[in-house]
């Protein structure tokens, strides 16, 4: 990577208030708690982890949906947390959150012609031929024919919806698109037809992704670079092949343990991380880890491992490592 | 019965749902069968029909649903021959139990995981008797016992503290596991689990598949495990049916299946999983309307074999190797030169 990364996120943290039947404060849900990591221009991250991880409250937390509690986000070169939301909107319209369904979004009174102008509309100063040409460019970009332009998403079949949505977030020329969960729910053969339609994107149009999903076979086919997260922080950052040919973490090595391997030998037959993550209302002292962890000691219980980058470049937050 | 008949066995079975718009389709001419001890899957992606049979064989099909031929046939007994009542008194629940998807969805909030087991075992228990109304004070404590005992095998921590709470103060994994407990309280021949595992975190799956996997080893009942995981079924399954659009695909042992499926649709299937070092290819076109499925195979139009004959007629079944069942005209009968992945 040359320069400045594209977007870089240091020590963001992100707290829900847990409160009472009265609406008094009893204490501090962490759901992101001091994560730094850094996208560059065209670079697949993924970023995976298990339920209540903090993953999703990250890709919003960039995308600005959500304001950080602490921290700094910065994008291209400039700061977006905690903007006023006027002018944080300027900035972040190279920066394009998609929902898990882009498709479910479209307006169902609308055509899909005046759902992709919107944008341009809104962000822009084009002219009106000038938005019918990106429009048209956008549509042809994820396969779809022009006749689409006049029809309602109810006339479309659910994956060209998606496609019209995928469409709908491209309109804006944006540099980085935080992809939240875009395959869960699918089924197998429409999934890989949906990557293949990220990839080529990404290439044409050097465009970054951030890649959130909790299937690490997707996520370790498609990224250039994985996060781990665990319980609101990163436990392991590194290349995608490094992470999954030597895992580091503790963590990591269960998680890809856990993934089914067709044709290899049954995880079923010798599974070994057991228990549950705590709650994240009443984290542990130390490693949040050190409970279901097997080479947990007396420090991994009472002090919290920081990230140290290894030899490799990678980044690994363990004692042990 | 004797001994090496099936414990489960679907003929030709067709199912049709009746809508507004008109008649779907949903299962045509399915047939299955279940050995004893056996763990089979039911694989296929949304809308292939495997929810739809599971809920035929259990007897709860939705009332816009309609059996219109073929027959169940569960230990030597014809399911669909029962009267309503028997079906739910000797059957559902007892001798063929349902591990359910969604286990926050299938418990009552408002009374403890305690409470609906003694519910669950006040009607199901092994111990109570066809038409027994009461239930004595020391039937009550046996069954509280072997609740319990349930409990730890399905490893939960601290079962008699576990029974006070109420389903919202569990994980996910819990309540899942509170789930097979109740599935298996009823000592049934046969467990239909639809889809257990795919609301979970992969580590609480590895975690509940390896925990199914022994307990039913433990307690000799079979299981139907529907599911569009195909690593989950890789992990759990003995056997595999493949569903397309609600007609049966290919089945086969699962060693067989995923090194050399002969259905074109299980070819492609595999090939869309996620490979490190290969490009991933999806299948063209979409899953048919179930309103307006394809003559013939409903497969053919996304099929690069398709032919006249796929047009025209349904295939049969046809075994390219003992205990492989494909119902394609043209089936690859290769070995495949590399195994799916």
């Amino acid at each position: 990577m040359s320069g400045a990364p594209l977007l870089e996120l240091i020590g963001l943290a992100h707290a829900f208030p847990i409160r009472n039947a009265f609406g008094v404060r009893t204490g501090w849900h962490k759901a992101l708690d001091g994560v730094s990591l850094h996208v560059g221009e065209g670079e697949i991250l993924g970023v995976v982890g298990e339920s209540g991880c903090g993953k999703s409250t990250l890709g919003k937390i960039i995308a600005g949906i959500l304001p950080p509690s602490a921290g700094s986000v910065r994008f291209e070169g400039n700061e977006i947390a905690d903007l006023p939301p006027r002018a944080g909107a300027a900035l972040r319209s190279r920066l394009q959150y998609c929902y898990q369904d882009p498709g479910a979004s479209l307006d169902p009174r609308w055509k899909i012609g005046r759902a992709l102008e919107e944008p341009l509309v809104v962000h822009t100063k084009l002219s009106r031929a000038e938005r019918r040409r990106r429009v048209d460019a956008a549509l042809e970009a994820v396969g779809l024919p022009q006749a689409h332009l006049d029809l309602y998403p109810h006339e479309i079949s659910g994956g060209q919806q998606r496609r019209v949505g995928l469409a709908r977030v491209l309109m804006l020329r944006p540099s980085l698109i935080i992809l939240d969960e875009p395959t869960s729910g699918l089924d197998v053969s429409v999934q890989a037809t949906v990557l293949n339609l990220f990839a080529t994107l990404s290439k044409a149009h050097t465009l970054a992704y951030m890649f959130i999903s909790h299937d690490l076979s997707v996520v370790r086919l498609f990224s250039h670079r994985i996060a781990v997260m665990y319980l609101g922080r990163v436990a392991e950052i590194g290349d995608t092949t490094q992470i999954f040919a030597d895992p580091k973490h503790p963590y990591t090595q269960s998680l890809l343990a856990a993934v089914p391997q067709i044709g290899g030998p049954r995880v079923t037959d010798h599974f070994k991380l057991e228990g549950e993550p705590p709650h994240p209302d009443a984290l542990p002292p130390g490693c949040r880890f050190a409970p279901r962890c097997p080479r947990a000691d007396a420090r991994c219980r009472s002090e919290d491992p920081q990230g140290r980058t290894l030899a490799d470049g990678r980044e690994v937050a363990c004692h042990h490592v | 019965m004797p001994p090496d008949a099936p414990l489960l066995d679907v003929a030709a079975l067709s199912v049709s749902f009746h809508a507004e718009s008109g008649v779907a389709r949903v299962l045509d001419e399915v047939s299955l069968s279940l050995r004893p001890g056996e763990i089979m899957g039911l694989v296929g992606e949304s809308g292939c029909g495997k929810t739809t049979l599971a809920r035929a064989v259990l007897g709860v099909l939705p009332p816009n649903a309609a059996i219109d031929r073929g027959r169940i046939v569960f230990a030597g007994e014809d399911l669909l021959a029962l009267s309503p009542s028997e079906a739910a008194s000797r059957i559902r629940g007892r001798a063929i139990t349902f591990i359910p998807q969604d286990p926050y969805g299938s418990f009552s909030p408002l009374f403890t995981v305690g409470d609906q087991l003694a519910e669950l075992m006040r009607w199901k228990s092994p111990e109570r008797q066809p038409g027994e109304g009461g239930y004595s004070r020391a039937r009550r404590q046996r069954d509280r016992e072997r609740a319990v005992a349930m409990l730890r095998a399905v490893q939960l921590p601290d079962p008699e503290r576990l029974i006070a709470k109420y389903p919202h103060e569990l994980s996910g994994g819990q309540r899942q596991r509170v789930m097979i407990a109740m599935a298996l309280l009823p000592e049934p021949k046969l467990v239909i689990a639809d889809e257990p595992t795919t609301a979970l975190d992969v580590t609480i799956q590895a975690q509940i598949l390896k925990l199914l996997r022994g307990l039913i080893a433990a307690h000799g009942a079979s299981v139907l495990f529907t599911t569009h995981d195909l690593g989950a079924a890789w992990e759990i399954c003995d056997r595999v049916t493949v569903m397309y659009a609600g007609q049966e695909a290919e089945t086969a042992a699962v060693a067989t299946f995923f090194t050399r499926p002969a259905h074109p649709y299980g070819r492609m299937l595999l090939d869309s999983l996620p490979t490190q070092g290969s490009a991933l290819r999806g299948i063209p076109g979409e899953v048919p309307n179930p309103f307006a499925p394809p003559s013939g195979c409903r497969f053919h139009p996304r099929c690069p074999r398709a032919a006249a004959d796929c047009v025209a007629i349904h295939p049969a079944a046809r075994a390219p190797a003992i205990g492989h069942s494909v119902r394609c005209h043209h089936p690859y009968l290769d070995a495949r030169a590399e195994p799916a992945r």
